[in-house]
């Protein structure tokens, strides 16, 4: 309980450190490019906007301190102003009607990642010296080198324009309303394919890698050759005396491994034209909307501890010595 | 580092049985003793190692090409010199893009940008890291809990999403490009080389030092730095990695300068151009088949770093390990499993 207490005390400081960030860019940085975009959109904006917007850019004369309180209420309140580029809507819809997408993209790569990397590192390690674990390590760091989304460039190129395998663009066809038919559902899966497979590749070696070494020590332990002396299956001493002892570090990565697979899943659906925050995030950079900028890196962040915490409660399950101490 | 000679190797090996093999350098304190010629050492068992070697031989191409752009694809690459997305020929090897530039020359030319800023952020994101992580180790207490606090905290916040909000506020240039990637990618650097400061903190050797009256800084760089040389290099390899990587995605976005050649930026104009529909192949793959190969050669020389310091991971069918591994098996019967 302790542990889990303070590894939540962790996860405020870092929201803190985050949304502090947030408040002190468009204060702090040259140029001031937030007034420009203000000016150019003033005369469309209701003046109760206006004043949501001053508050949270920081072009009323107030002290800072003040404003700071003011922005730490507009947080709490779940009022990031409106989108410019989608004016009028505010910025928390324009983001709730997309983070779907974002989660279903992230989620199905990192389990068929994490669940398929680490399969083939237990046996890499198993099996050590043969042909999986000379052929298959240095392929997949050969893949992992490619950027994420010059792959999805590629993936689409092949697939999509030239073999015509999968759709192009979007994460279902034009014409279809959202609904959980199989028709429906099984369009959405095509569409996902592609963005997952890139994400996948580019993400497995390093699931794979780690999984091996993390093997090849607990290999080396003593209980390993006892539970061999007393003549258990190879299946049992690989999967229940070895690979359960070896997963602990693969669960802290996990963690870590949510924060990349989410960047690599913005630039993936910026090349497939998912309709996640990745994708509207590069609009907003384009479009100089710098709420719906702000407000997706806050979400995106938010996201980011919540799934780590709930890895942090899961590692407590799983490691009796957390438990204890 | 610590395999100064390839007898040593197995006798290292048995003295650092609970070893975490991602922290390969541990045993390096014991035979790092004699002065310098171990570093010497690691350059000879780099240029044996073939994964160390493949990947030195394809970064020296890419840095030559880099250097010698100007020679080989003279005048601004990015001159519009022929029609638009011709498919690649004698006249130009890569093909152009959409727009009429020579493919080859974008490359080329970008390579300059690409390692540049690559290397330039590796080396910062590495200083600070080091800077933090045996400070922290050294001074322990507070000061430790506060910069591992700020660390796992840059740690957590995904990379991407702010590298684009710091990107979209700052002016554009490569300036922002390396000091916005230097500031999120300082972390990684620091966590690791803490934790392996922090182990090298912890032996006599240190104790002794301090106890002999030398000062902080003295201790932390000439005493306990050059004990986790290896994990220094891999720690810098891994953030050129991550900076070529992001800069890469930066400027795919558009969010770098997109008036500079590079790798990212060929990417960014492909994509804007649309080379993707219209199936101009060449003016994608050159620039991305780059900066996957750059990461790979670099990937190669870590694994060769980490084999050459940590025996455990070598692979056990190379030939001239046999030799060391029927040393190594009266001790350690890992090897031979």
């Amino acid at each position: 309980m302790r542990f889990v207490l303070r590894r939540l005390g962790f996860y405020l400081v870092a929201f803190w450190v985050s949304v502090t960030l947030n408040f002190l860019l468009p204060r702090f940085m040259p140029g001031d490019p937030v007034s420009r975009m203000l000016s150019q959109s003033q005369g469309r904006m209701t003046p109760e906007q206006i004043d949501q917007m001053r508050v949270l850019f920081g072009l009323d004369q107030r002290p800072i301190w003040q404003q700071y309180i003011s922005y730490w209420q507009s947080i709490f309140t779940g009022d990031m102003g409106v989108s410019i580029s989608r004016f009028p809507t505010p910025v928390t819809e324009v983001i709730a009607s997309q983070i779907g997408w974002t989660i279903l993209l992230g989620a199905t790569a990192l389990l068929i990642a994490v669940v398929i990397g680490n399969l083939l590192g237990i046996l890499a390690a198993w099996r050590r010296g043969g042909a999986l674990d000379s052929v298959l390590p240095p392929v997949l760091v050969f893949i992992g080198s490619f950027p994420y989304f010059w792959l999805a460039m590629g993936a689409l190129y092949l697939f999509g324009v030239t073999l015509g395998w999968f759709p192009l663009r979007h994460a279902f066809s034009a014409g279809l309303t959202p609904s959980w038919s199989p028709e429906f559902i099984g369009d959405v899966a095509a569409h996902l394919f592609l963005p997952a497979a890139t994400i996948v590749l580019v993400s497995i070696g390093g699931w794979m890698l780690g999984m091996r070494n993390t093997m090849i020590a607990t290999n080396s332990e003593d209980y390993i050759v006892m539970a061999e002396a007393k003549g258990l299956r190879p299946s049992r001493v690989m999967l229940r005396y070895a690979a359960r002892n070896a997963t602990l570090p693969a669960v802290t990565s996990f963690g870590m491994a949510i924060g990349f697979v989410v960047g690599g899943a913005l630039l993936t659906e910026v090349v497939f034209a998912y309709p996640g925050v990745g994708y509207q995030l590069l609009g907003a950079v384009s479009a100089l909307d710098y709420p719906l900028m702000q407000g997706i890196f806050l979400t995106i962040t938010a996201a980011v501890l919540m799934a780590n915490f709930l890895v942090d409660i899961v590692y407590v399950r799983l490691d009796p010595r957390v438990r204890v101490s | 580092m610590s395999a100064t000679d390839p007898a040593e190797v197995p006798l290292l090996v048995s003295t650092d049985h609970q070893q975490d093999p991602t922290l390969p350098t541990e045993a390096s304190a014991l035979d790092l003793r004699p002065g310098r010629r171990p570093r010497q050492g690691l350059g000879h068992s780099l240029v044996a190692n073939r994964k160390a070697l493949t990947g030195m031989i394809i970064l020296a191409l890419f840095v030559v090409v880099a250097l010698l752009a100007p020679l080989l694809a003279p005048g601004n690459p990015s001159l519009i010199t022929s029609l638009g997305a011709q498919a690649p020929s004698a006249e130009h090897l890569l093909g152009t893009t959409p727009k009429g530039q020579d493919v080859l020359a974008l490359t080329m030319w970008g390579a300059r940008s690409s390692l540049l800023v690559g290397f330039v952020v590796g080396l910062a994101a590495t200083a600070i890291g080091l800077l933090v992580g045996l400070s922290s180790a050294y001074f322990g207490g507070r000061a430790d809990n506060v910069m591992s606090l700020l660390t796992n905290v840059f740690l957590l916040i995904p990379g991407l999403p702010l590298l684009v909000i710091l990107a979209a506020f700052l002016p554009t240039g490569m300036v922002t490009v390396i000091l916005v990637l230097t500031f999120t990618g300082w972390a990684g650097s620091a966590r690791v080389l803490r934790s392996q400061a922090l182990s090298i903190r912890g032996k006599d050797f240190v104790s002794a030092a301090i106890v002999t009256g030398e000062r902080p800084a003295w201790i932390m760089f000439r005493e306990i730095l050059p004990n986790m040389a290896s994990i220094v290099m891999i720690t810098l390899i891994g953030s050129v990695i991550f900076g070529i990587g992001a800069q890469a995605g930066l400027e795919f976005l558009g969010l770098g300068d997109v008036s500079v050649v590079s790798w990212g930026t060929n990417l960014y104009w492909a994509s804007n151009d649309g080379a993707l529909m219209s199936g101009t192949w060449w003016a994608f793959v050159p620039s991305g088949a780059a900066i996957a190969l750059v990461a790979f050669a670099l990937a190669l020389i870590n694994y060769g770093v980490d084999e050459v310091t940590n025996p455990r991971l070598r692979s056990t069918r190379r030939k001239n390990a046999r030799r060391r591994e029927a040393l190594a098996s009266a001790t350690h019967t890992e090897v031979t499993r």
